[in-house]
């Protein structure tokens, strides 16, 4: 068993661990136990070290972002090129948003930073760069063959006010405040050479909510993204890095999906637990499979019932998102989101779908066609916005994300 | 400041020329010869100079002096702009804070650091030669008080700030 979900939700807690509930839930059980000790030899607490000090190298091989543990607090932006635009202007642009980003992920202020001290303290700040198939094409590039809008799904409702675009930029960190003042500057320095094309923001649990390592839960309260790649393996190596078909300037990039998936909270609310469970093929305590009992167990997609049902239904969102191929699989990193309901409305909620794979079109399309073609979950969940990027390569100190290409 | 090009601003261009010319001249107060000149006990942290399309702006940066003297910066060229001025920005009568040539040139001193930001002492380029387009480096050459030259090279950005104005606009 893994330890990243505990297998009941329902702990017993004394009366010490009520009266330090506050200050444990802050720190997590490693933590309460520390002031269990602490309390019995009254021996000085020992402060942890911030949040806010942990800086993420940005220059290397690969962009950051990608391989960092998901932050708490993410804002995707996507911008439209103003008409015109060229290699040198690209270069312009790009020399300037990589110093932005290089300094404030280390807690530094950008250039010319209106408000220096909201640099402070980047909180695992990472900025992430990718490029649409018009900065592609404006650059004088060669697009690799998926770099263009995902196929029309049955289940797309696609708006395109949150959809496409020429230039992403991922602001992720544990600390809104880091996010938005890095939104801030990005865009600022961005005014020349485009416009806002939309803005979408995310959020996870925050930082020492819950032990590191645990799966996210959306907002259906679903344990969401169990089986993911792990920065250094093979697996991800391959299929998040790997780019053997892909042009040169984007070796040692990746591809980029967002798929904004709305979630309708109130018909949700009319599923009972059992039919909740069953629409996913996993428990809602801690997410093992409906044949298993931890959230890393694996899948008896052949287990049936008494009267001989698949256990994990067939029409299961986990059934149809897992091929037999073991080339079609995505690295997960998305948020939730939960914005502020339309008129008449109590909720607008959903999920940023955000994943990165080598080859959108055969990793991530043909998961998508399955889940299209049968997935029990498509009942309460909308895609409407879709976008696809190519995520260029890290660069090294004293040059600029996109140096490859122009 | 401002980096509009309205024909009052260009007017005030054109008087702020007319009015520092005369105290732009170098002042020689270069110590006898020693083995290393000022040029290379000086450094610029973090330069960048404000966008403009035409007309004026200004560039900044942190000066430092790793030496033991003190570094007098009597004055600045840049093929981006016709003429650059060493300004400061001090309060005038009115309480009001304003531009105007630094007499004397900048001293940096000696062990330490000299700061040109918006709002404060900055390098004012007048007359541009071309776009100063956002992301686009700039040469500059600081002519020192031995007669030593100091170059750096500066990124445009777009900045809103900036925008002190002319000691002559003033009323």
């Amino acid at each position: 068993m893994t330890n990243d979900q505990p297998a009941s939700a329902g702990r017993r807690l004394s009366r010490r661990h009520l009266l330090l509930g506050g200050a444990a839930a802050g720190i997590g059980a490693a933590g309460a136990v520390g002031i269990d000790l602490a309390t019995k030899s009254s021996a000085p607490a020992v402060a942890d070290p911030l949040n806010g000090t942990v800086a993420v190298p940005f220059y290397g091989v690969h962009q950051a972002g990608i391989d960092t543990v998901p932050q708490s607090n993410a804002t995707l932006i996507a911008l439209d090129l103003v008409p015109g635009t060229d290699a040198l202007a690209l270069r312009r642009l790009m020399k300037i948003l990589t110093s932005d980003a290089a300094r404030l992920t280390q807690g530094e202020a950008a250039l010319a930073d209106s408000e220096p001290e909201l640099a402070v303290a980047p909180a695992r700040l990472t900025v992430t760069f990718g490029f649409g198939p018009g900065l592609v094409a404006a650059a004088g590039g060669t697009a690799p063959s998926w770099l263009r809008p995902l196929p029309a799904f049955g289940v797309d409702r696609l708006d395109p006010a949150w959809g496409d675009g020429d230039l992403l930029i991922q602001i992720a960190a544990d600390d809104a405040l880091i996010v938005a003042h890095a939104t801030r500057m990005l865009l600022k320095d961005s005014r020349s050479f485009g416009t806002v094309r939309w803005v979408q923001t995310g959020f996870r649990r925050a930082p020492g909510s819950v032990k590191p390592g645990t799966t996210m839960r959306n907002l259906f309260g679903q344990v969401d993204g169990t089986v993911n790649f792990v920065p250094g393996t093979p697996d991800f190596e391959r299929l998040v890095w790997g780019a053997a078909n892909n042009p040169s300037w984007l070796h040692g990039g990746t591809g980029f999906v967002l798929r904004r998936i709305a979630m309708d909270l109130d018909k949700w609310d009319k599923l009972d637990r059992a039919g909740r469970e069953a629409s996913v093929g996993r428990t809602l305590s801690n997410g093992a499979p409906l044949t298993g009992v931890n959230e890393k167990d694996a899948p008896d997609f052949d287990a049936k019932t008494a009267i001989g049902f698949p256990v994990i239904a067939e029409f299961s969102h986990m059934r149809r998102a897992r091929s037999e191929n073991p080339d079609e699989r995505i690295l997960r990193r998305g948020y939730n989101y939960d914005d502020a309901p339309g008129t008449g409305s109590v909720s607008n909620s959903g999920l940023l779908f955000v994943s990165f794979q080598a080859d959108v079109d055969a990793q991530f399309v043909p998961l998508q066609r399955r889940m299209d073609a049968l997935d029990l979950l498509n009942v309460w969940i909308t895609p409407i916005g879709s976008a696809v990027f190519a995520i260029p390569p890290g660069c090294a100190a004293g040059s600029y994300i996109g140096d490859t290409l122009f | 400041m401002t980096l509009s090009t309205t024909p009052r601003m260009l007017i005030v261009a054109v008087a702020a020329l007319l009015t520092f010319t005369g105290c732009a001249a170098t002042t020689d107060t270069a110590k006898p010869a020693t083995t290393t000149t000022a040029a290379e006990s000086l450094t610029i942290t973090d330069p960048w100079v404000k966008s403009a399309e035409t007309g004026m702006s200004a560039a900044f940066g942190t000066l430092e002096n790793t030496g033991d003297t003190d570094i007098n910066v009597v004055s600045a060229q840049s093929p981006a702009a016709t003429m650059i001025e060493l300004h400061e920005t001090v309060e005038d009568d009115s309480g009001a804070m304003v531009m105007q040539q630094k007499e004397g040139g900048f001293i940096v001193p000696a062990n330490g650091s000299y700061e040109l930001a918006p709002g404060a002492n900055h390098l004012m380029l007048m007359g541009l030669t071309e776009p100063l387009v956002a992301g686009v480096d700039s040469a500059f050459t600081l002519t020192l008080s031995d007669g030593s030259t100091f170059e750096f090279t500066a990124p445009a950005k777009d900045y809103s700030g900036a925008n002190e104005s002319y000691e002559e606009t003033d009323k």
